[in-house]
């Protein structure tokens, strides 16, 4: 390339506190005019500090030791705070993760994209609106005139997105920041907000630094790729050669840790279903109020499922699919409305001769490990709490169950003593799912137990989660929008849409050739993996075929 | 072992005197506190007595010392009154929700729109101004804000998924609340509860003031500061130590509960 790059950042080094922890060390990397350039690291691995200083916004507490970072030929860290606050909007635009907090949910739609416009052009009102709705129309909203009048809160998260892309956009600056800007969506509209930035950002020739822990989706969009791991720059390059000859172990690792197709398992041939779910109906009541009472939500339209023993059925779809209800109904969480659940052939409620033979063999791991473990209780004590409903069980044997499965999850020595918040969110998982199996159940409900997580920490508590599974036997239903994680551990896959089954089937089945549109849809927005040997991978998109169909 | 916070120890200090001082001032004073003695009335602080005298002859400092044994009995009894009560309240109301939660923050709203000494006033009209009288209408004017803030914390935390998780696991509703949410709510209850320690202190000694509290001559803090307006101009004195009181133990109180909420918390712990 002969140009002259347009973000050029160099020996960057940021440190915490006097004599701290060096956060972002001795990190390089370039950007040139119209490119997408992609930072792929885990949490902690300083990628939102380093490109977060390109505009100069760092924390407070975090002190620049080293480096230096032109932008446009000018040296951003010697600037005064006039001339960065000149370029910030204009010149470098910012998007952020949070769809959901990133918008100021008290100011009008048009007002707030009006902000940036009224402050960087001057142009009269009449010629920025003219502007803005001609971008709302670009970023795909229905209504742009209506959109101006409306409030943040009246959008989903995607449509945020895209209204947040669409308020950047307008100062069509040269350098897009993206930071995991697609992180919190659904993965189908994951999608469609990348496609739609793309695109935006190549019609006005603005460079993108995209942020992201995903290296399927960053290898997707991106020409070059820069790897960082704990603060440093293990490896950059060209998209297709980092992937295909990977030079550095973390790269490989992050690579090994994608999710990938294991054999098909042989099942014992079907008995009695451990779990036997037949026209299942959730309503959730409408709001009430003293005077008025609105019409339930029904989240759930007659659902029918059977988990067979020892069987991994995973249940996916996007946010408001009701697979997360089907879970917790299951669970005994939330009440149906009609239908019934069978566990092990015997009904469940409460009551019934096989209440406790449920309640004592069916059990959870929870989404969020930050949530699901009660803060005060140490792990030892959290861990032995089912076990307190276990009769004739004495003491010393709960005692010994506890460092049995404490030992079986990675938590051997000393986690005991220890309380949640000292815990990362992977060893916290692990204690969630300690906690799950303890009782030795026969049928485990994981709502999206490793969406949280880290990429490699996904990849080993999955590990360990398989590793438990195939131990101890017990059934699972496994709730997930993650189609690369039902991949790995599903033997049999539900898709759901809007409180519906519309399609399920055994897993190569329904990866391999699926039938109804939205599975293809889903299928089409995850990134499929093969391995080249030599530890490295292509990228192959499923359903390349529908593409076209599905953009437009 | 490390080292407690500054705040600990300046708090845990300051309460430990008001203690001490009251635990002493219930069995033994330098001179008698109703004592009068018209010859030494509104002495300056001196060598004899080291507060000075009231209007009455009577030692200032014997009377803080008798006054805070009575001003902290009742500021801790009303403070444990209200806490059991609004914790009781808050606990079902948020815990069922529903209509049940509807009527009694219904009811608890209604009463949080009156001001708290106002309240008491009525009751106390309706009790008698005694010591217990004084106990009952302050701990149920100040029940209604501890209701509101457990059944705030109830309700963010029944959403929490370890609440979720202890249903899974097959305990009942009632081991759920003493295992896991009441444990959750001890941080609010404490720094509340200090603050409601000064506030109950402070009305006490309004109440006093207004004449409707611990009838006189025995000294609480509050009819001591209330009894010295009309000499300010003279007798400074008389106002200003039973003022000092309450303000260290405000200032006491406040520090203490921060350093316990610190303490209770296991997320603070062994953070710094």
């Amino acid at each position: 390339m002969t140009t002259s790059a347009l973000l050029d950042v160099a020996g960057l080094t940021l440190r915490i506190g006097e004599a701290g922890r060096t956060v972002v060390d001795d990190v390089s990397f370039q950007v040139f005019p119209g490119e997408i350039v992609g930072i792929v690291g885990e949490s902690g691995s300083g990628k939102t500090l380093a490109a977060r200083a390109v505009m100069g916004f760092i924390p407070p507490a975090v002190r620049l030791v080293g480096g230096a970072i032109r932008f446009d030929g000018q040296d951003v860290m010697a600037m005064s705070g006039k001339d960065l606050r000149a370029i910030r909007g204009s010149k470098v635009g910012m998007v952020f993760q949070e769809p959901m907090t990133s918008l100021n949910p008290s100011m009008l739609i048009g007002r707030q994209l009006d902000e940036g416009l009224a402050l960087h052009r001057k142009l009269d009102a009449a010629a920025r609106r003219a502007l803005i709705l001609d971008m709302l129309r670009r970023v795909g909203l229905k209504d742009p005139e209506g959109a101006l009048e409306s409030y943040p809160h009246q959008f989903s998260g995607g449509m945020r997105q895209r209204i947040m892309l669409a308020s950047v956009m307008l100062l069509k600056p040269a350098l897009l920041l993206a930071d995991e800007p697609t992180t919190a969506l659904d993965a189908v509209v994951q999608r469609d907000v990348m496609e739609l930035m793309v695109g935006l950002t190549q019609e006005n020739g603005t460079a993108v630094l995209l942020i992201s822990h995903d290296l399927g989706m960053v290898a997707r969009y991106c020409s070059r790729i820069v790897v960082m791991c704990q603060g440093e720059v293990v490896e950059q390059g060209r998209s297709e050669d980092l992937l295909a000859r990977p030079q550095h172990p973390y790269t490989r690792k992050l690579l090994s840790a994608m999710p990938h197709r294991l054999p098909a398992r042989d099942l014992p041939p079907a008995k009695t279903p451990i779990v036997s779910v037949r026209d299942l109906v959730i309503e959730y009541p409408g709001r009430q109020g003293f005077f008025r009472k609105s019409t339930p939500k029904r989240a759930l339209h007659g659902i029918s499922i059977d988990v067979q023993p020892g069987e991994v059925v995973a249940v996916v779809g996007g946010s408001g699919s009701g697979k997360t209800t089907l879970g917790q109904s299951i669970a005994g969480l939330v009440k149906p409305a009609s239908g019934t659940i069978v566990f092990d052939g015997k009904p469940i409620a409460k009551g019934e001769a096989g209440y406790w033979d449920y309640r004592l063999n069916c059990q959870m791991v929870f989404q969020d490990p930050y949530s699901s473990l009660d803060p005060r209780m140490t792990i030892g004590e959290l861990v032995a709490e089912p076990l307190r409903l276990v009769r004739d069980m004495a003491p010393t044997a709960k005692a010994a169950r506890v460092a049995e499965v404490l030992a079986e999850v990675g938590l051997g020595d000393g986690f005991a003593a220890r309380y949640p918040h000292e815990l990362s969110g992977g060893q916290r998982q692990r204690v969630a799912i300690a906690r799950a199996v303890v009782r030795r159940p026969s049928f485990v409900i994981a709502d999206e137990p490793v969406s949280a997580l880290d990429v490699t920490v996904r990849a080993q508590v999955l590990d360990l989660f398989d590793e438990l599974q195939k131990k101890h036997g017990f059934s699972c239903l496994f709730i997930s929008h993650d189609l690369g994680v039902v991949e790995q551990v599903a033997d049999r896959v539900v898709v759901m849409q809007d409180g519906r089954i519309v399609e399920e089937g055994p897993r190569d089945a329904i990866f391999d050739a699926p039938q109804h549109a939205y599975t293809q849809k889903l299928l089409s927005a995850v990134p499929g993996l093969e391995s080249t040997g030599e530890g490295g991978v292509r990228l192959f998109w499923r359903r390349a075929g529908n593409d076209a169909s599905i953009v437009s | 072992m490390k080292r407690p916070a500054p705040n600990a120890i300046i708090g845990g200090a300051l309460i430990g005197t008001l203690l001490a001082v009251a635990a002493t001032g219930a069995l033994w004073t330098p001179y008698e506190p109703l004592k009068l003695s018209f010859r030494e009335k509104l002495v300056a602080p001196n060598a004899a007595h080291w507060l000075g005298t009231d209007e009455f002859g009577r030692d200032v400092l014997s009377r803080l010392m008798a006054g805070a044994a009575t001003s902290v009995w009742i500021s801790l009894l009303t403070v444990t009154l209200a806490v059991l009560l609004g914790t009781l309240i808050g606990l079902i109301s948020g815990y069922t929700r529903g209509w049940t939660d509807r009527i009694i923050m219904a009811f608890n709203d209604a009463l949080l729109a009156f001001p708290g000494i106002l309240l008491a006033l009525g009751l106390l009209a309706v009790v008698g101004a005694n010591k217990y009288g004084i106990i009952l209408a302050l701990g149920i004017a100040y029940t209604p804000s501890v209701a509101r803030v457990v059944r705030g914390t109830v309700l963010s935390l029944r959403e929490r998924e370890f609440i979720a998780a202890s249903r899974v696991m097959g305990n009942s509703e009632a081991f759920t609340m003493a295992r896991h949410i009441l444990p959750n709510c001890i941080a609010p209850l404490t720094v509340l509860a200090t603050s409601m320690f000064g506030y109950v202190l402070l009305a006490e000694s309004a109440l006093s003031f207004l004449g409707l509290g611990v009838p006189p001559p025995a000294p609480t803090w509050g009819n001591m500061l209330a009894g010295s307006r009309p000499y300010i101009g003279q007798a400074m004195w008389l106002g200003i130590f039973p003022g000092l009181c309450i303000s260290l133990t405000l200032l006491g109180i406040n520090l203490l509960g921060d350093a316990l909420r610190d303490k209770l918390d296991p997320r603070m712990r062994g953070a710094r």
